[in-house]
């Protein structure tokens, strides 16, 4: 069930298709392919050719930098963006902390950050989720004490994805604790070489070390880094939640992961026949698929809708809830097709140059790790429970 | 969110919505089942006035040349209300094999069932064929100038009532051959046409028809002999398709009557609406539906200009997905409802009924999962 594209559409796509191919780096693109993990440089060098080509900052105003693309056609790309095995789009700058600056920021913020996350000069984390506070975020304890220009902040953030390559975080802060706990919450952006933030890394059940703590022992942070007002800052963090909601669904990725899948079962052989014969494997293949293309077609849907000016509201969470389920179901397919080479751990050997060659085929290699590290897609940007809530509240009445 | 309807489908689903709103309340609908003929003649003259029942069908018969999406919306709207008349049976499935197949019997009788005066009905299941649409028994054998049929189908909707059937026959080869099936026009009034008409569970006629040398002459052949299979693959994938559309107006209306049942119900001094545990279950509902819905949809779009192969892969990925979306929907409605679901007088068991024969009907949705893995292996 292929789309159906305009005439222009499709040449759109065979130009981003062509870019791509012109443009990224062999020896990233087969990590990417092979679910071997990225280095800074394979981030930082995709993101420059995007800005070199304009195309940097799809959900961006044009009087930003963004390109003006239809819905339509930011979804082509993000589609050929993951068909084509690129680095996935770092989204802390562009994608989140850019549409609240551009939105709510002063000038002077304006002209100094939007620039640079652009460019990509600034690596953007996020500092949101505490040790004490995750699906329920504005309990949030993290603290910021006016003292002149500067507000001190003090506390700790966590599950901070790549903290360890970043320029600049943007943090949700308490500074008022008097009221409501939605209120009194603030948005600060803050420079991580600033004296008194440090980061350690986690460990995730994967052996990855993505994500990290980001700790902030009296920080001083200059009061022109506050976006919009102060105690205002629950409605921006809502807001950016709101933002690109069709994108979380990553009907891209899942249609390569899905097609990596298939190349999987055709290698793996089963007695006489390969893995793409055998009825019971497959039928459970075809299921991931057919939900796919009903995934496609609400995303579809909901960007047609965004074109008419009636972009989706909370019933938008069925798209993260549909989209996170069939991102975890091909990953444990995967780890079912390449059987008993699922078992090897061997992260040495996940490089192009590594010294020693894999154990197992080499599309076996991260099928585990990758369907352990999936697991946290369901946890993540508002939980699956937190998901239905949204349904069962907002869209049902309950 | 996945649907956006253009100004003419607005009016199709305004006019039709109004209709099941006014006119087809349960109780309504319960005494068109336990009339005679199962349904109104009276509704199928609104139905003809208003254009649906030449819809879909091409304008040199008669027809108005809808889309695929204009019929979705259509069958979507009837199906909120479970609409019993003779729809799907003179329209989707015997009208859609004349219209596909032309010639002068289509010219001839598609005008007439536009026009309200005729009623068909497609005659092709057969006992032991389960859903395997080139598994034919029944047989037309040459005699003379023309065929002389034997043999019995089943589950012929609205066989009762209709004046002409659809009526599928061996002309050639083996009992599973593709090739050497043909189509046959017969007057249901003929001789040796015996029709035995049923109920069917969720509030449908139905007619076992056994055939006894009947005899025809050739100009009963609509369209091409012995090259009838390609006609029912296109009639059964496209109705696959609108019977989604209908299921999920039928869902759509199940996921509603449970919010505001929940809402009202009060155990343990509060209403069941605000149980978490429930509030799950009708977030999956919601889900289930609108997911299945935006496929249909999709589906529906993609009638109007594909390949056998594409048309066919598409009906079996909307079986599939209508069908587990109907039976989780159906399922947890009756659930939710607690004991006064299994009551006859609610009106949610006759949307579950109806939900579960969908799923049932042209092989439900495991069916359909092995149908499209064959085809995808291919």
């Amino acid at each position: 069930m292929e789309l159906v594209l305009s005439a222009e559409d499709e040449a759109f796509r065979q130009e981003v298709r062509a870019f791509i191919r012109d443009k990224l780096d062999p020896e990233t693109k087969r990590k990417v392919e092979l679910g071997y993990p990225l280095d800074k440089n394979d981030y930082v060098q995709w993101h420059k050719r995007m800005f070199e080509q304009g195309w940097a900052a799809p959900n961006w105003p044009v009087e930003y930098g963004g390109p003006g693309w239809t819905p339509i056609q930011r979804h082509i790309y993000d589609e050929e963006l993951a068909l084509g095995s690129t680095p996935r789009v770092i989204p802390f700058g562009v994608s989140m902390v850019a549409p609240v600056i551009y939105t709510f920021g002063s000038a002077e913020q304006k002209a100094k950050y939007l620039p640079r996350i652009l460019s990509f000069d600034d690596w953007w984390c996020q500092g949101y989720s505490e040790p004490g506070s995750g699906s329920d975020l504005s309990s949030l304890r993290t603290k910021a004490v006016r003292d002149g220009d500067h507000y001190i902040v003090n506390g700790q953030k966590t599950w901070t994805t790549l903290a360890q390559y970043a320029d600049m975080i943007f943090c949700l802060v308490r500074t008022d604790d008097s009221g409501k706990q939605q209120e009194g919450i603030s948005f600060l952006l803050i420079d991580m070489k600033t004296p008194g933030i440090s980061v350690t890394p986690i460990e995730t059940i994967d052996g990855d070390v993505e994500i990290n703590s980001v700790f902030f022992e009296d920080v001083r942070v200059p009061v022109e880094n506050l976006v919009g007002e102060e105690g205002k800052g629950w409605t921006y963090a809502k807001f950016l939640l709101g933002h690109e909601r069709t994108g979380i669904a990553a009907v891209g990725r899942s249609k390569r992961q899905l097609a990596r899948l298939k190349t999987i079962a055709e290698h793996e052989v089963n007695g006489d026949i390969t893995l793409a014969e055998d009825t019971d494997f497959q039928e459970r293949v075809s299921q991931v698929e057919i939900e796919l293309f009903a995934l496609e077609a609400m995303v579809i849907g909901a960007l047609e809708g965004e074109a008419r000016g009636n972009p989706p509201g909370p019933e938008a969470s069925i798209l993260k809830i549909k989209g996170v389920e069939v991102q975890q179901a091909i990953t444990e397919l995967a780890v079912e097709a390449v059987g008993n080479h699922a078992h090897a751990f061997a992260p040495d050997t996940w490089d192009i140059h590594a010294n020693e060659p894999g154990i197992g085929p080499d599309y076996a290699a991260t099928a585990a790790p990758i369907y352990f590290n999936w697991r946290k897609a369901s946890i993540y940007g508002g939980s699956n429970e937190i998901q239905r809530e949204i349904i069962a509240k907002r869209v049902l009445g309950l | 969110m996945s649907v956006w309807l253009t100004d003419e489908q607005q009016l199709i689903k305004d006019s039709a919505e109004r209709l099941v709103q006014n006119d087809y309340t349960i109780e309504a609908r319960q005494k068109l089942i336990d009339s005679e003929e199962g349904f109104s003649r009276e509704n199928w003259a609104t139905f003809a006035e208003l254009g649906w029942l030449g819809l879909p069908f091409k304008e040199e018969h008669g027809g108005f040349g809808g889309t695929g999406v204009d019929m979705a919306v259509l069958m979507e709207a009837l199906g909120k209300g479970l609409v019993v008349e003779p729809f799907a049976s003179s329209v989707i499935l015997a009208g859609t094999a004349l219209d596909l197949a032309g010639g002068p019997l289509a010219e001839r009788l598609l005008p007439e069932m536009i026009a309200g005066e005729r009623l068909l009905a497609f005659a092709h299941s057969e006992p032991k064929s389960r859903f395997n649409l080139n598994d034919v028994a029944v047989t037309a054998a040459t005699d003379g100038d023309g065929f002389k049929i034997n043999g019995q189908k089943m589950l012929v909707y609205h066989g009762g009532s209709a004046d002409s059937l659809i009526v599928s026959a061996r002309t050639s080869g083996a009992q599973r051959d593709r090739d050497g099936i043909t189509l046959f026009v017969l007057d249901r009034a003929a001789e040796g046409v015996s029709v035995r008409g049923h109920q069917t569970v969720d509030g449908l006629r139905a007619a076992e028809v056994t055939f006894t040398d009947v005899r025809v002459g050739a100009d009963a052949i609509l369209g091409v002999k012995d090259k009838g299979l390609s006609i029912i693959e296109a009639v059964v994938d496209r109705a696959c398709v609108f019977f989604a559309a209908e299921a999920s107006g039928a869902m759509e209306q199940a996921v509603a009557l449970t919010v505001d049942y929940t809402k009202e119900r009060k155990q343990f001094g509060r209403p069941l609406s605000s149980f978490q545990a429930l509030q799950h279950k009708m977030a999956d509902m919601y889900s289930a539906h609108q997911f299945s819905r935006a496929l249909t949809y999709r589906a529906a779009a993609l009638l109007d200009d594909c390949s056998p192969a594409e048309r066919a892969e598409a009906a079996a990925a909307v079986k599939v997905k209508c069908g587990q979306s109907a039976k989780l929907v159906g399922e947890e409605a009756i659930q939710l409802h607690g004991g006064m679901g299994m009551t006859a007088d609610m009106p949610i068991g006759h949307y579950f009924k109806r939900l579960t024969m969908i799923n049932a009907l042209f092989g439900n949705a495991q069916y359909h999962l092995k149908r499209y893995t064959a085809m995808k292996s291919e």
